[in-house]
């Protein structure tokens, strides 16, 4: 790892001001990535400051069906929340399903989305639950915060502080983990309105990142039943071909894990 | 430079270190705690376990700047007054090891495991939860028996003091 300077954050405010002190500090989160990067040498930022021990980042709150999981919440929070549960079992599933037992008591939510990996689960729960992504300085569909492979809307030194959503009336999480990884090599997360309409979203397989299957939503918001989804088409071409798998075979995988997906809604 | 602060083992410490130091650097070399391994240093193996105010993490992965302020508990603060922790006792019993490198972390990922569940573990939730522990002599079979036996045994020592 190069040399870097550590510093802690104890509030938002505080964490922009050092943020802004240098053009190459990064935010830390849980660090669950960005620390494995530093060390291969991939990231050098001489600055970092610590999000860790910032307060306001913290907690979950579930009004009704309305959740609310602040940016620095660890994964295995989410996992194992009785209130979150209640409401979005699917949310749990998936955070018990990113890397292991202790990287799930580092890594958090807001970490993960800012970094949107295109293998990441989180990407996939917050586009397929419509969720609304709260930074520091304005409110974020998700449908405009994934941008591309690693890119997202927010700006320079721009925090995500939290992410909100209505909790669906069902949905499912399915996901082909890499067997060495545990990256999704496909994941799909399904969910179901309570007027009906559905939203499918796809992790992992797309060659710009996360994306949403306007055709399995049509035919899922028509029927919510697994058969339905062998008679949609899933084209190749936005799909990633790497030396896991190519473009068809990611191509069936996301009709297997979206079956499955809503078979375990 | 950073001044680092911490409770190892119970232990109040203070050292100076780069800020890009890992914990698990910090605990081997600042503190001479040679138990916590470095084994793939691309944070896969678990090697490097140690508990951050009582959780497991890897040490790899993590800055000892991070860590300033927190509890560690490393394999070294396990045993208390000459005795084997339980889970360290099941390892021994259930032969949980060959050559033993791997061993620090599957301990301190026992021990959080045993921790979080209690004794209704089950072989599926051990082997679920050894996902990032690995073990290259690929002994994982009696590490599972091992775990489940200690899990038993503290929820019997538990549900005696109750």
């Amino acid at each position: 790892m190069y040399e870097t300077t550590y510093h802690r954050a104890s509030s938002l405010a505080e964490a922009v001001r050092l943020r802004a002190d240098s053009d190459e500090a990064k935010y830390l989160a849980g660090g669950m990535t960005l620390i494995p990067t530093m060390k291969q040498r991939l990231a050098a930022p001489s600055e970092l400051v610590d999000l860790r021990h910032i307060a306001e980042l913290r907690g979950i709150a579930v009004k009704g069906r309305r959740v609310r999981i602040g940016a620095g919440t660890p994964h295995n929070e989410v996992a194992t929340s009785a209130a979150i549960s209640a409401v979005c079992p699917a949310l749990c599933h998936l955070a018990a399903l990113i890397g292991d037992p202790l990287v799930r008591h580092m890594g958090t939510l807001g970490g993960s989305i800012a970094n949107n990996d295109p293998a990441a689960d989180y990407p996939a729960a917050m586009l397929g639950l419509d969720a609304t992504i709260i930074t520091d300085r304005r409110e974020i569909p998700a449908g405009d915060f994934f941008t591309g492979l690693f890119e997202t809307a927010l700006e320079d030194g721009e925090i995500v502080v939290a992410a909100t959503f209505e909790a669906p009336a069902r949905a499912g999480y399915s996901k082909f983990a890499n067997p060495a990884s545990r990256f999704a090599m496909t994941g799909v997360f399904a969910a179901q309105a309570a007027d009906g309409t559905v939203r499918v979203a796809v992790t992992g397989a797309g060659a710009n990142g996360v994306f949403r299957h306007a055709g399995l939503e049509a035919a899922l918001t028509r029927n919510w039943s697994p058969d339905v989804v062998s008679d949609v088409a899933v084209e190749t071409g936005d799909l990633l071909s790497d030396l896991h798998g190519n473009a068809d075979y990611r191509a069936n995988l996301v009709k297997v894990m979206a079956k499955r997906a809503v078979a375990t809604a | 430079m950073a001044k680092v602060t911490m409770t190892v083992n119970g232990r109040k410490v203070a050292k100076e270190c780069e800020d890009r130091t890992l914990l698990v650097h910090f605990i081997r070399e600042n503190l001479g705690l040679t138990g916590t391994h470095v084994g793939c240093d691309t944070s896969q193996c678990g090697a490097c376990v140690v508990h951050m105010d009582g959780k497991a993490v890897k040490s790899c992965s993590i800055l000892a700047a991070q860590a300033a302020g927190s509890e560690i508990l490393t394999i070294e603060g396990l045993a208390a007054n000459g005795e084997l922790h339980p889970v360290q006792a099941a390892f021994r019993q259930n032969h949980g090891l060959q050559c033993g490198f791997c061993t620090p972390g599957m301990v301190m990922t026992a021990v959080d495991m045993i921790n979080r569940y209690g004794a209704v573990l089950d072989e599926k939730t051990v082997r679920e939860n050894l996902e990032g522990n690995i073990c290259r002599c690929t002994g994982y079979h009696n590490i599972v028996k091992a775990i489940l036996a200690a899990a038993t045994e503290m929820g019997a020592a538990r549900q005696a003091a109750e």
